[in-house]
């Protein structure tokens, strides 16, 4: 793995985020975050429930605003309410642990959505020539059919999520982020929600991701998964990260006690 | 009362001297109020209903809030015929322009559905799993595309059956647009009863004429609703 900071992806320093509850009441949810993400890194994150793991991810993206700090991906720091976040969501691809596909869209609608959409918008909107238009479309036809084949699932393409088991939805919801062809993959807790016997097919879908090259970020409580991909394990706690290594280093010899503690409940 | 004289009276009036023409354009009219009322109705009550459900941490979206909770609390809370005859009027008066009757209705019915409809659609639109905005929102969609390509189409599913039920009770409304002088259905069967000075049969008929209306109308939303469940699965 390479340190130097040319190959850096996201630069992340002093990340804060306190969340303000309705009774007014506050929660440090991270405090003080500094890390880099480089490109082609697979990171996984780990630690107890409610030490901040998703925030931290959702962060890297602004799904959660930061109240400090700064996020620098694509030459501009994200944390800066005034920066345009939708041109850089475009290059930062999300799973969430529901799937979250959208329910009135068929699976090929669902992973051509926003890609056309989006190179539409950039061809001049409701402007744009009519051939430019149809053209978008059938490249990403294209794409989304040859990203359903990869994943065996093309005669799915008509269907509607409702009729899809959720092992199939995850791997579609991971196809949808790839059509955009993003730099990074954020993954938060991509199986949790899924029966035990449909996990490895997203697992394995999630491996191939990590042999191809892709940047990877992900919340997981699969050990195996972290132990066999990662090139780097955060383990946070109360909002900080309390560990960081490689996950032969981290796993078989922690350095905290807290660290010491978590692993025993889990391994 | 002599029924049957009065109901040859009325049936006089009715079929012979054109009084089902006066009918046939008071129903016309009934229901161009109360169907252009609810496609305003809609179009201000989504824009509200979006403008509502928006984050608040932004001083300006908190400001068109304010506008908004202030249009639906004026539009709720006052009657809708004092609506009606300051926007006949006193409006024109004071802006020096005259405007027909049914246009004033249709707008102000419009409005003021708005402001009902704006509820219904809040609510349809919070019925809606906030996962759906933030994978739109994840993938670089804006927010607006993400409610008007994602999130309204499913809330709209929620939402028709109610709207149908707004709809409905648009055209009972209706039936207080002749203090602006427009002549819907009520219109109608008043100027048919003016014809003989007998107002007993044709006040009688214009109560069917509302209820079949209701009843048609009522059919329809269950057919739709019905057809909007089978296309969930
Ligand atoms: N929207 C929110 N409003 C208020 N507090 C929140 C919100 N989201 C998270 N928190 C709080 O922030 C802290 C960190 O939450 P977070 O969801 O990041 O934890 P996590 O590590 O992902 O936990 P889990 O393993 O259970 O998913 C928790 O104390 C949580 O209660
Ligand atoms: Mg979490």
């Amino acid at each position: 793995m390479n340190n130097n900071n040319e190959n850096a992806l996201i630069v992340v320093k002093n990340l804060q985020k306190v969340f303000k509850n309705n009774n007014g009441d506050t929660v440090q949810a991270l405090d003080g975050i500094d890390n880099v993400i480089h490109n082609g890194e697979k990171v996984v994150i780990i630690g107890p429930s409610g030490c901040g793991k998703s925030t931290f991810l959702r962060c890297l993206n602004c799904m959660e605003d930061p109240t400090g700090g700064s996020i620098f991906f694509g030459g501009e720091d994200l944390a800066d309410m005034k920066v345009d976040i939708n041109k850089h969501r475009e290059n930062i691809g999300m799973v969430f642990q529901q799937f979250n596909l959208f329910n009135n869209k068929t699976v090929l609608q669902n992973i051509m959505l926003a890609p056309v959409h989006i190179r539409i918008k950039k061809a001049g909107g409701i402007f744009a020539p009519t051939a430019v238009k149809k053209q978008i479309k059938e490249e990403a036809r294209q794409t989304a059919m040859s990203l359903l084949r990869r994943i065996g699932l093309e005669e799915k393409a008509n269907v509607y999520p409702s009729k899809l088991s959720g092992g199939q939805k995850q791997r579609i919801a991971i196809v949808r982020a790839l059509a955009m062809n993003p730099q990074v993959m954020l993954f938060d807790e991509p199986t949790s929600a899924l029966d035990p016997e449909m996990v490895g097919e997203v697992l394995d879908l999630m491996k191939q991701l990590a042999n191809e090259g892709m940047t990877m970020v992900v919340v997981t409580h699969e050990m195996g998964f972290a132990r066999e991909v990662a090139d780097r394990v955060i383990f946070m706690s109360e909002g900080k990260i309390v560990e960081e290594g490689k996950p032969s280093e981290f796993f078989d010899n922690p350095q905290t006690d807290r660290a010491k503690q978590f692993l025993k409940c889990v391994l | 009362m002599n029924w049957q004289k009065s109901f040859a009276e009325f049936w006089r009036i009715f079929a012979e001297q054109n009084g089902y023409l006066v009918f046939l354009r008071g129903l016309g009219i009934t229901m161009l109020i109360a169907t252009l009322g609810l496609l305003i109705g809609i179009v201000v009550g989504t824009v509200i209903a979006a403008i509502k459900v928006l984050p608040r941490y932004k001083k300006i979206t908190r400001f068109f809030q304010k506008i908004c909770d202030f249009y639906v609390a004026a539009f709720r809370g006052t009657p809708l015929v004092v609506q009606l005859l300051l926007a006949y009027y006193v409006v024109p008066g004071v802006l020096g322009v005259s405007w027909p009757a049914e246009n004033v209705c249709v707008v102000i019915f419009g409005l003021n559905s708005g402001a009902y409809v704006s509820e219904i659609m809040r609510s349809g639109i919070l019925s809606v799993d906030p996962g759906q905005m933030e994978a739109g929102r994840a993938l670089g969609l804006s927010y607006p595309v993400t409610m008007l390509k994602i999130v309204i189409p499913q809330a709209i599913k929620n939402i028709i059956p109610t709207l149908g039920n707004e709809y409905i009770s648009l055209v009972k409304e209706t039936s207080i647009v002749s203090f602006v002088t427009a002549t819907d259905i009520c219109k109608s069967f008043r100027e048919i009863g003016d014809a003989t000075y007998e107002y007993v049969i044709p006040y009688l008929f214009m109560a069917i004429v509302y209820v079949i209306i209701v009843l048609v109308l009522t059919l329809l939303v269950k057919l739709v609703e019905a057809r909007l469940r089978r296309s969930e699965k």
